[in-house]
Order: C-alpha cells, then sequence, then structure tokens
C-alpha cells in the first residue's frame, strides 16, 4: 500500500469516531421525550402529506440511465488526460472517434426529446 | 498493517453484502450495497490501484447507485416487501449454495491459480497507477476501448427504447 495514504487512514478513523462518540454522548447524556409530533417525518415544517414511497415517473429513470452513460464516457477522459502528451495526435483521433460514437447517442436522445422535462413523447 | 485493513475492508464488505441480502425494506439494502461498494473501493486502494477506486466510487457508488434506488421507487416495492419474503425452502437452499462455494474457494486453491493464470499482466507503476492503466488503454486495448463506446451508445438507445411510449 501507498504509504500516502496514512493520513486519510487517520481522518477516516478520527470521523467515525467522532460520529459514534457523539451519537452515543447524546443518547447518553441527552432526554428522551418522543411524542408523536416529534416522531413525524421531517418535511421543512410542513405537514406530511402521505407517505414517501409513491411511485416515480419513468423519467427519472431514463435520466439516471443517462447520466451513467455519460458518466462512464467522463471516466475514461481521466487516463486519457494524464498520458494525452505522450500519446500526441494518435490520442485525439482515438478519443474524438470515442466521444464521436457517443455524441451519435447524445443527438439522438436530444432529437428524441428525451432531455424536456415537461412535455410529450417519453 | 496491510493485512489488518485487508481483513477489516473485506470482513465490513462481506457483512454488508449479507445484510443487503437479509433486510427487508429495499431501500436499507441499497445502503448496504454503497457500504459494499465503498469498502471495494478501499480494497483497491489498499492493492494501489487508485483509478479503479476512484472509478467504483464514482460510476458504482455514484451513478449505479441512483439508478437503482430509482428502479426501487418506480417499482414502488414496499407494499410487496412486507407481505412477502423469501420463502424458507429458498432461504435454505440459497445459504447452502453460499457456504459450498465458500468451500470451494478456501479449499480449492486451484480455482485461485486459475483465476490468477486469467487476470491480465500486473499494472503496478509505483506512485499512481493511473498512468499505466492510460498506457495499456490506449495502445494495447485500444479496440475494446473504442468498442466501448459503441456499447455506451447500445444502452443509451435501449434506456430510451425501452422506457419509451408504445405507439
Amino acid at each position: 500500500m501507498n504509504e500516502g495514504y496514512i493520513p486519510i487512514l487517520f481522518m477516516l478513523a478520527l470521523a467515525t469516531a467522532f460520529c459514534v462518540v457523539v451519537v452515543i454522548l447524546s443518547r447518553l447524556v441527552g432526554k428522551r421525550q418522543d411524542s408523536s409530533e416529534k416522531l413525524m417525518a421531517y418535511e421543512c415544517g410542513n405537514i406530511p402529506t402521505g407517505n414517501a414511497r409513491q411511485r416515480f415517473p419513468i423519467k427519472f429513470y431514463i435520466i439516471a440511465m443517462l447520466f451513467i452513460v455519460f458518466d462512464i464516457e467522463a471516466m475514461f477522459l481521466y487516463p486519457w488526460a494524464v498520458i494525452y502528451k505522450s500519446l500526441k495526435l494518435f490520442g485525439l483521433i482515438e478519443m474524438v472517434l470515442f466521444v464521436g460514437i457517443l455524441l451519435i447517442g447524445f443527438i439522438y436522445i436530444w432529437k428524441k426529446g428525451a432531455l424536456e422535462w415537461g412535455s410529450r413523447n417519453i | 498493517m496491510e493485512q489488518q485493513l485487508f481483513w477489516l475492508w473485506g470482513g465490513i464488505a462481506v457483512i454488508s453484502a449479507v445484510m443487503m441480502i437479509l433486510k427487508r425494506n429495499p431501500v436499507h439494502s441499497a445502503l448496504c450495497l454503497v457500504v459494499v461498494f465503498v469498502s471495494l473501493a478501499l480494497l483497491y486502494v489498499l492493492l494501489g490501484a487508485e483509478f479503479l477506486a476512484a472509478v467504483q466510487v464514482i460510476v458504482y457508488a455514484g451513478a449505479i447507485m441512483v439508478l437503482f434506488l430509482f428502479v426501487i421507487m418506480l417499482l414502488n416495492l414496499e407494499t410487496e416487501v412486507r407481505s412477502q419474503g423469501l420463502s424458507r425452502v429458498a432461504f435454505k437452499a440459497c445459504s447452502l449454495a453460499g457456504t459450498g462455494l465458500l468451500l470451494l474457494l478456501l479449499l480449492g486453491g486451484g480455482a485461485v491459480k486459475a483465476l490468477r493464470a486469467m487476470a491480465p499482466e500486473q499494472v503496478s507503476g509505483v506512485p499512481g497507477n493511473t498512468q499505466a492503466v492510460a498506457e495499456l488503454l490506449f495502445t494495447k486495448y485500444l479496440l475494446p476501448f473504442e468498442v466501448t463506446s459503441i456499447l455506451l451508445l447500445a444502452a443509451i438507445v435501449g434506456a430510451l427504447v425501452l422506457a419509451g411510449k408504445r405507439d
């Protein structure tokens, strides 16, 4: 393992310990008086209307799916950027091809109207 | 130190994976899955694969978990979950199969050896192996990389076609 990660490990342990200690302390020291108002789901001060579990429109699913695809595309840009200089023109052509193919998909979803929130099609 | 940390992250990963299966509430299962993903990322860091660790957190714990949550919301599983769980027979069968697999992996060193032989050459550039990964990806594994874009394109079209209205 890389030695440089020791401070991060230390911070992780410290953060975890802090959370655990604070939660346990507030349990031990604090008073607990539960009332039905206190245990109500917090909705920014409004009185909650029904369960949080409602069926979501399928649009959310499409957005999530597209997010994954373009997230993966972005992930490939990181290693490419690291060695971009040594790849020279060849690297540029590679990446233009890669992004170009995905651009077709992007134009497709745009034309299909999947990025419009309010209306029609999907 | 490294050994202990491996057992710590590995233990957390296995325990939260088991919790993910046993939890009745699908959202709780999803949260357990996030813990599994993060502990896997920590294992990657332990192996010196920082790039993979970052990808694990950004793509899996980020994007894919969002999709899972949306799918849980989409299907609105809660009412079904309350009424019917895993049947007793299915539970027994699953635990038997799992134990068998574990035994196989522990005892059959041959399987581990075979897996090792299958693994591509080690990428272990000392500080930050992102560069080593990149060099392999853009030279030797160039074709798979370009094919990935077509795979992603198929995913885009597939998502839209599956979710779209039927005419």
